[in-house]
């Protein structure tokens, strides 16, 4: 099943609707890839709310993208990982390095906004 | 899922060969986990362990299966999940469980980071013929 992405000003919201594959979660990394070139998106927010799962395979793929949209010039933060799949993950030994995460969508959103004024003020002097 | 006399099944056969098998591996793991009282994050985690076992299966030998059981020992209740297949085997059994060890690109998390989430685990595999993993949980 293809994610949704919305566009929003200058961020992209990958809305996840129901538990992925990973051919859907490879189908995110290129959709966001490409898209992030089309409409110059600054920032991503990746909500990863519904997934009941986050194992070694997507959490390699959640910072796949991440690294990947980096590259292209965006940041990416993960939102919605929810408290028992946090939990699982940290008994797998496994962490979103180098990868922004937030409680929700709103964070996500402050989040970048942060992230986007401090590059503004930089560039601005 | 009950049957017509609303006893449990004694077992849940997933056959395993896509991508698509793995999420319904999990699934049938979550809800037989959530039948048999498993609670927050162990379901959770029994899922993840499944995914993980699941996705070897389908990297390395292209097709299997995942049975998962109710398991009673004395007074301890649990759920047991096998994955076998009739793979390549695994040539070194100890090197494969090291965590961060993968002969692909993976993270090297899939069968230590099955044997960290689960309360037992055991790996039978042998070279040409298959391999098959035995994992329990016990209801605390």
């Amino acid at each position: 099943m293809r994610v949704p992405i919305l566009k929003q000003r200058d961020c992209l919201i990958a809305s996840i609707q129901s538990v992925l594959s990973d051919e859907d979660l490879i189908g995110l990394r290129d959709d966001l890839a490409a898209q992030v070139g089309r409409y110059r998106s600054r920032g991503v927010i990746i909500d990863v709310t519904v997934l009941d799962v986050i194992d070694s395979f997507a959490t390699r793929t959640l910072r796949a993208i991440a690294h990947m949209l980096k590259l292209r010039g965006a940041e990416t933060v993960i939102v919605g990982i929810q408290p028992d799949v946090a939990f699982t993950m940290v008994q797998l030994g496994l962490t979103l390095e180098g990868v922004g995460t937030a409680l929700d969508l709103e964070e996500g959103l402050a989040y970048l906004e942060e992230r986007q004024s401090k590059r503004d003020y930089r560039h601005a002097k | 899922m009950p049957n017509e006399t609303g006893i449990l099944p004694t077992e849940t056969r997933v056959p395993i060969s896509s991508a698509a098998d793995i999420v319904t591996a999990r699934q049938r793991g979550r809800a037989l986990a959530l039948k048999l009282g498993f609670e927050g994050p162990d379901v959770t985690v029994i899922a993840a362990a499944i995914s993980e076992v699941s996705r070897n299966i389908v990297e390395y030998a292209k097709a299997g299966e995942i049975v998962l059981r109710a398991e009673n020992h004395g007074a301890k209740q649990g759920l047991c999940v096998v994955a076998a297949d009739q793979g390549p085997g695994i040539p070194d059994v100890a090197q494969a469980m090291q965590y961060g060890y993968s002969t692909r690109h993976g993270l090297g998390v899939g069968l230590p980071g099955a044997k960290l989430l689960m309360d037992e685990f055991d790996i039978v595999s042998k070279v040409g013929q298959g391999t098959m993993v035995t994992m329990k949980k016990w209801l605390h």
